[in-house]
């Protein structure tokens, strides 16, 4: 599903923001990228989401490999992988439903079934009945809401969130979390990068890579040794 | 296609105003390349019209002989360059003074005391009225021994054809420099316009919309900003051309294809404008 393999990155100015790492995200797996703030789980998240290439190393994502994609093809790559932020990124000029069709219309889904399909997806996120609502008049939790439904409109393989809860309050965050699992258990892979180490310490089945200055210091499949080495 | 139309109007409904400016900046920036068009258009009619009168005039002696007056009638007919030599006789050269110089008309009264010379004018094809054409016309004509003298007035012809080369180099520096400035324009408009919606442009590129696809409304809605702007110049230009003839002095409009070059360009230079503000969005994501 998504294989890092001894993977470096570095910026001109800030130098190194990944030091070999190499971990395997299977298909359905619900795992947290961990570590201070500067330790590498944005950059991690770009790499898979092919905003940014390796120096070194290899990504592999969904049978995508960094190596290998054009920017030509990127969009092939971003169909299968669903993004949400810690700021949202929702349209402000949209309303709830108009920014979860504005995804399925750009990437060529059939008008018919746009209108549906995106009542359908806010509807899995608990939001019908404000479907009509712009951003600015939905809550934190609500607005993070959206964004997870727009990130499923493409039906991807694996969803990635970058603090997904970074905004939010205990108890939209426990929803949030929540609807992540629900997510995970229809199968589709979940990889969240996050630096409130409560929220992982809540979902202790999940796996767990954390990130210091860069390099990869802690796998809890590998401390177990029920999963994969990478 | 369906969709960038959709979404390249809607730009208009949704920031009337930011589009209306972008539109206006293109306006005021090809009305000033109207203008300058429309000065260039009329000074070159004035040019050509003293073209026009650009001839060589040969003075043939009293004694000359009708054969031989027919030889080098011919001779300067077969000269590539040459449209029409029409011969005046003395009696034609009176009576052309008599009605384009009334003030001397006492002094062509006589027929019998004509002091004017029977002549050949030479009249020469457009574009062909050199120097060179000119010097070499009286040169022929004054190899003929009956030939008194050829005329052409030498300084005046080097002069307007040192104007002629001013005004095509002056055309084509000027006209560069205002074209560089309206695209300059143009492109910090459509920027402006483009940059507007960099977050709409995130979000598709991150959600998998092809480069094509995302592009294709901000080329369309370019081309419609440039040609709603190449209008609003062409009837600001016109407005202009109305007003100096109709207050200070007789001009020419532009031919019709200069203008239809002017809306091509407008939307040509809409598109071009959006196609390179949008590439730098599409490398953010």
């Amino acid at each position: 599903m998504i294989k890092l393999k001894n993977v470096s990155k570095e910026y001109p100015k800030r130098g190194h923001a990944l030091r070999d790492v190499s971990f395997h995200v299977k298909k359905g797996e619900f795992a947290f990228l961990t570590g201070h703030s500067g330790s590498g789980k944005s950059t991690t998240l770009r790499l898979i989401h092919m905003a940014d290439r390796p120096t070194s190393g290899e990504v592999r994502v969904s049978g995508f490999s960094s190596e290998q994609v054009t920017e030509r093809d990127i969009w092939k790559v971003r169909r299968r992988v669903g993004f949400v932020f810690q700021d949202f990124r929702l349209l402000p000029g949209r309303t709830a439903l108009e920014n979860v069709a504005f995804v399925l219309e750009v990437t060529g889904t059939p008008p018919r079934v746009i209108q549906a399909k995106a009542q359908r997806l806010l509807a899995q996120v608990g939001l019908s009945p404000k479907s009509g609502a712009y951003p600015n008049e939905l809550s934190g939790g609500e607005q993070q809401r959206v964004a997870i439904a727009r990130a499923l409109a493409n039906d991807p393989y694996v969803l990635l969130a970058d603090e997904p809860t970074g905004n939010l309050d205990d108890r939209a965050t426990r929803g949030v979390m929540d609807l992540f699992w629900d997510i995970n258990a229809k199968g589709m892979a979940v990889l969240m990068a996050t630096h409130d180490l409560e929220v992982v310490r809540r979902h202790s089945t999940a796996r767990v890579f954390e990130l210091d200055q860069g390099a990869l210091v802690y796998d809890s499949a590998r401390v177990e040794g029920n999963g994969d080495a990478p | 296609m369906n969709y960038a139309i959709r979404e390249a109007l809607a730009a208009f409904r949704r920031a009337p105003v930011l589009t209306g400016l972008s539109s206006a900046m293109v306006g005021l920036a090809l009305f000033v390349v109207g203008l300058f068009a429309l000065a260039t258009y009329n000074l070159r009619l004035a040019l050509e019209a003293i073209e026009e009168r650009v001839e060589v005039v040969v003075y043939l002696r009293d004694d000359a002989r009708q054969s031989e007056i027919d030889l080098l009638l011919e001779e300067l007919t077969a000269v590539d360059e040459v449209r029409l030599v029409s011969y005046v006789s003395k009696r034609d050269a009176l009576e052309r003074a008599r009605t384009e110089l009334p003030e001397f008309g006492e002094l062509f009264l006589d027929a019998d005391m004509n002091p004017l010379p029977q002549s050949l004018e030479v009249e020469l094809r457009p574009g062909e009225r050199s120097t060179e054409v000119v010097e070499h016309i009286a040169a022929i004509a004054t190899g003929y021994p009956f030939v008194e003298d050829a005329q052409y007035g030498r300084e005046w012809v080097d002069r307007l054809f040192a104007l002629r080369r001013i005004g095509l180099v002056s055309t084509a520096v000027l006209g560069g420099a205002f074209a560089m400035v309206a695209a300059l324009i143009i492109g910090a408009a459509l920027r402006i316009a483009i940059f507007a919606r960099r977050d709409e442009i995130y979000v598709m590129r991150l959600v998998g919309a092809k480069n094509g696809f995302i592009r294709r409304p901000f080329l369309l809605e370019g081309a419609i900003a440039g040609l709603a702007g190449a209008l609003l110049a062409w009837a600001m230009t016109y407005g202009t051309y109305r007003g100096v003839y109709a207050y200070l002095f007789e001009v020419a409009w532009v031919p019709g294809a200069w203008v239809l070059m002017g809306l091509l360009a407008g939307s040509a230079f809409g598109m071009l404008s959006s196609a390179l503000a949008i590439r730098r969005h599409l490398r953010e994501v």
